[in-house]
């Protein structure tokens, strides 16, 4: 069978999946540096088939996403750092009202206005809550072309199948360097959505789609009933790639570019004679705590390297539970560390 | 007054009781499409009014099953206990937003918002404007009583000036808190518009005239040309501190002034010939 292999940077390769996964409609706002998802959408599903709209700002897009995807639609929208620090309050009432769907975050270097250079510095947004709420969103970080796209697929199946947003948490990097893609993904079956507003149909119970629970003990109900689905997310969804972690004494645990990054320096302390092994986690939420915990059981130290000040560290913490010292090595404000400037931090943290 | 009316107003619980209306001749029933979920509306509140002709109207246009209602973030919030139809209950401010994503997708569905003052012309002023400017094909039912009711009457953009809430103590100074918004005349502009028309619910007369601009406001949805608008000057006793006659009183002799009733924007002849094509084919 003929393959069907291209060139494309992160954010292109992530806006044909989407198209290619059968996206019914794309709703978003221009920010660098994702903005090419709506201009390849713009040009795209005129012809392909779907709605893309140009909403007026990031507030307005998720909210049209809560419209679409509480009428049954396989909808979707993408943004970065501070365009989806506007989306929080809608993503809260979509995690609430329990609508599937697909939310990208092409992280760029905060706070503030910050830089459009690629940064993880939304890692307790993404996986903490973000917005108002017990509530979570299953969390895909993909470090490379290949899985900007293949994420789209997995995106939207975990998405239907738990009734939940889902997050891609990528970053500037990822989603502007170009690389090989190969599109080979199965077609994803539509779901049944016999709860999305259609017109209250002759014989069919009416659906109302909400966030609202005004009686207390209606919204612990709630609450409860959304905490089994996370729990059962945990139970069955978490992913993460292992890298010589067979017989490694020191181990860097990071997502994303910074894997990528770590992959490298990890060979580089091979070469060394250091037994280094990387984790890397590929759902952020849930995390892959019982593994890493597993890991510190035979590991000497952990490190995390993010280009942040150390967010995940306190999930590898939670996770080695004190058994060996954790510690976090990065870079801020858009910089990206090569793998020997990550190496010598690594062994200099070895030998403290 | 006969025997058995009295049987009626003392039969205990009469909002339950299913009296024996043998005899009598029907004058007056609540529409079909209504639930039988009490209304939480203060006496005297347009809100329940307003709620009354759209349940008449999607009634009367038989597209009870064919309709999907966006609820906001005020006093309406619960309009899907009531109207028993397809609703999504939308963020504060956001429901032409929510109304967008729902009609993009479902074209084949009526599509209406139900906002307050607060909700469509201070917090959710962008989607408002950006959803009639690009003519989303939907129908909003904007409720304009002067405050935020749901938060028990602070100043709501809409708040005439020199108007006492709770947030403006000592009354709306223009100088520091702006003028009121007439939306409707604001919105008028946008080529998106289709119909815009300021109506009120406060004498039986009102009542007819704003529930014929409800149905036409969803009846123009067959033609697919732009937004229809409804504005409703209303009330809130509550929060005015006023007796519901009383609230009539200041309707007529200070918010209609600030506020004139009546068309702002019409569809054109043509536009309307269309519809009656439509609605020929529709009968046959
Ligand atoms: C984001 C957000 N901000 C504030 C509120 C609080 N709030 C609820 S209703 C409301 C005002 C509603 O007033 P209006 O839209 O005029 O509706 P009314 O109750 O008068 O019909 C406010 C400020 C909220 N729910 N969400
Ligand atoms: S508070 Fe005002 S607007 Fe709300 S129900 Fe009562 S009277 Fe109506
Ligand atoms: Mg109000």
């Amino acid at each position: 069978m003929e393959q069907d292999i291209r060139l494309m940077k992160g954010n292109e390769a992530m806006a044909e999946a989407a198209i290619q996964a059968g996206i019914d409609a794309y709703f978003g706002y221009p920010i660098t540096p994702q903005s090419e998802v709506p201009e390849y959408l713009s040009r795209e599903m005129p012809s392909r088939g779907g709605v893309f709209l140009q909403a007026e700002s990031e507030v307005a897009s998720i909210n049209m996403v809560y419209g679409a995807a509480g009428a049954g639609a396989r909808v979707m929208t993408s943004s970065s750092s501070p365009g989806f620090s506007l989306m929080q309050e809608g993503v809260s009432y979509i995690a609430c009202a329990q609508l599937p769907c697909l939310l990208v975050n092409v992280n760029r270097g905060g706070p503030g206005l910050g830089t459009i250079q690629p940064s993880q510095g939304d890692y307790f947004q993404a996986t903490k809550g973000g917005g108002h709420g017990d509530y979570k969103l299953i969390v895909l970080a993909p470090s490379s072309v290949q899985e900007m796209a293949d994420f789209v697929f997995l995106g939207f199946e975990l998405a239907e199948k738990y009734r939940t947003p889902v997050l891609m948490l990528s970053d500037g990097a990822i989603g502007q360097m170009m690389e090989k893609v190969v599109f080979n993904h199965k077609p994803l079956p539509k779901t049944d959505k016999p709860w999305a507003t259609t017109g209250k149909r002759e014989g069919k119970h009416r659906s109302i789609i909400t966030s609202l629970f005004i009686q207390p003990e209606v919204m612990e109900k709630v609450n409860i009933e959304l905490n089994k689905k996370y729990a059962e997310i945990t139970k069955n969804e978490v992913r993460l790639e292992e890298i010589q972690t067979e017989d490694a004494e020191y181990i860097i645990v990071a997502y994303g570019l910074s894997a990528r990054i770590s992959h490298k320096t990890v060979d580089l302390a091979r070469a060394k004679g250091i037994k280094a092994g990387l984790v890397r986690p590929i759902t952020l939420y849930p995390y892959p705590y019982d593994r890493i915990g597993e890991l510190a059981n035979k590991a000497k130290k952990m490190m995390t390297m993010e280009l942040n000040a150390g967010q995940m560290m306190e999930d590898v913490r939670l996770a080695v539970n004190g058994k060996i010292p954790v510690g976090h090595y990065g870079r801020l404000g858009g910089i990206i560390p090569s793998p020997e400037e990550v190496l010598e931090n690594f062994e200099k943290f070895i030998k403290e | 007054m006969s025997e058995e009316k009295e049987k009626i107003v003392e039969a205990p619980g009469c909002l339950t009781a299913e009296p024996d209306l043998e005899g009598y001749e029907l004058v007056y029933e609540k529409p079909h499409t209504f639930t039988d979920v009490p209304m939480h509306y203060c006496p005297g509140c347009g809100h329940s009014t307003a709620h009354k002709i759209l349940g008449e109207v999607i009634q009367e246009l038989g597209i009870q099953n064919n309709i999907i209602g966006v609820a906001p973030v005020g006093c309406s919030v619960f309009a899907y206990d009531y109207l028993d139809i397809d609703w999504q209950e939308a963020a504060h401010g956001r429901a032409t937003a929510v109304a967008t994503g729902i009609k993009r997708i479902r074209p084949e569905n009526y599509v209406f918002t139900y906002q307050g003052d607060g909700d469509l012309a201070a917090i959710g002023t962008a989607e408002t404007i950006h959803c009639i400017n690009r003519g989303e094909n939907v129908t909003i039912i904007f409720i304009n009583n002067g405050v935020y009711g749901m938060t028990s009457g602070q100043m709501a953009p809409t708040s005439l000036a020199g108007m006492k809430t709770t947030t403006s103590p000592y009354g709306r100074d223009i100088k520091t808190m702006g003028s009121p918004i007439k939306v409707s005349e604001l919105i008028a502009n946008l080529p998106g518009a289709f119909y815009v028309t300021r109506q009120a619910v406060h004498t039986a007369n009102y009542v007819r005239k704003a529930k014929k601009a409800i149905m036409n406001g969803l009846r123009y949805q067959k033609l697919g040309l732009g937004t229809s608008f409804i504005e409703i000057v209303s009330n809130c006793p509550s929060n005015w501190k006023m007796t519901p006659l009383q609230t009539i009183d200041f309707i007529n002799n200070e918010m209609l002034h600030y506020y004139p009733l009546g068309d702002v924007k019409l569809p054109s002849k043509e536009a309307l010939d269309a519809l009656a094509e439509i609605e020929k084919g529709e009968k046959k």
